[in-house]
């Protein structure tokens, strides 16, 4: 039987590596992508606690659930920024992406 | 690891070193549209663990949801915006060494912070027999005393969020 920590230990290193990738990468795309890492590892998290504690409290799936359900609308929102401002920039970097900047 | 390794431990290793491998890939590569098909690669590992976790629906859910709507729509992004970015200039930005140090810092207070807990170690106890996860969770979802209301805010955030994004992307010219 796999112990809880090895679950518990690929959600926090794949959490690192979507961290890694939201704070390193310029274009907005690739950012969003990070974000998406650091969801999923939250996920695994929610589903390994709801099966390791009691499994017939059905809590952690339907908080996974919820966070497929924000997941897929920040991604809905954040693609349709990103392509909004490519029209009017012309331009998907992050660091380019100043025009509320004062 | 002193004792002999089961079946599932190794499936699990595979597994979580197939999905590090991918997400690694996802946040190095240079180019968008290999990034964005790493994503879905370990967006299926991660529908693997779910499976290994006995979380069948969150598994389908994964694949359904994960890989088939939202990679798509990172697919389309990326090639609606993909003119400046494949030859000039490094893929991250001039501070992305601070990026590593504060995910290698994250990941090893993570580490010591689970080292430091009690309730590690714990095997799954298992499932009852007769216990059916799906018509649970469905019940779950529906029932007053249960999620009901969250599910229904969830629903009417997506419905939002979807009306948002094609408002926001709208051209009007």
């Amino acid at each position: 039987m796999v112990p809880l920590s090895w679950y518990l230990i690929l959600a926090a290193a794949l959490f690192s590596i979507g961290l890694f990738g939201v704070l390193s990468r310029r274009n907005a795309v690739a950012i969003l992508l990070g974000i998406e890492l650091m969801l999923n590892s939250v996920n695994i998290n929610l589903a390994a606690f709801w099966r390791y504690g009691n499994v017939l409290d059905m809590a952690g799936q339907v908080f996974a659930i919820i966070v497929f359900a924000v997941a897929a609308a920040e991604v809905a929102v954040g693609l349709a920024l990103v392509i909004s401002v490519y029209r009017k920039r012309n331009t998907v970097i992050a660091d380019d992406i100043d025009m509320m900047k004062w | 690891m002193e004792k002999i390794m089961t079946g599932e431990q190794i499936i699990f290793l595979a597994v979580a070193f197939f999905t590090l491998g991918s997400g690694f890939m996802v946040v190095t590569t240079r180019n968008l549209v290999h990034a964005a098909l790493w994503l879905v690669s370990t967006l299926f590992g991660v529908a693997i663990v779910f499976a290994l976790l006995n979380a069948g629906f969150l598994a389908v859910v994964q694949v359904v949801v994960y890989i088939g709507a939202i990679a798509i729509l990172f697919i389309f992004a990326v090639m609606l915006t993909r003119k400046d970015m494949r030859d000039q200039g490094p893929q991250t930005n001039r501070g992305w060494w601070v990026g590593a140090l504060i995910a290698v810092l994250v990941f090893a207070g993570l580490y010591s912070l689970l080292q430091g807990w009690n309730g590690l170690s714990k095997t799954a106890s298992g499932i009852p027999s007769g216990f059916d996860a799906v018509a649970e969770l469905g019940n779950a979802l529906v029932s007053p005393d249960a999620f009901v209301l969250p599910f229904e805010v969830a629903s009417v955030l997506l419905v939002a969020a979807l009306v948002g994004a094609v408002y926001v992307a709208f051209n009007r010219k």
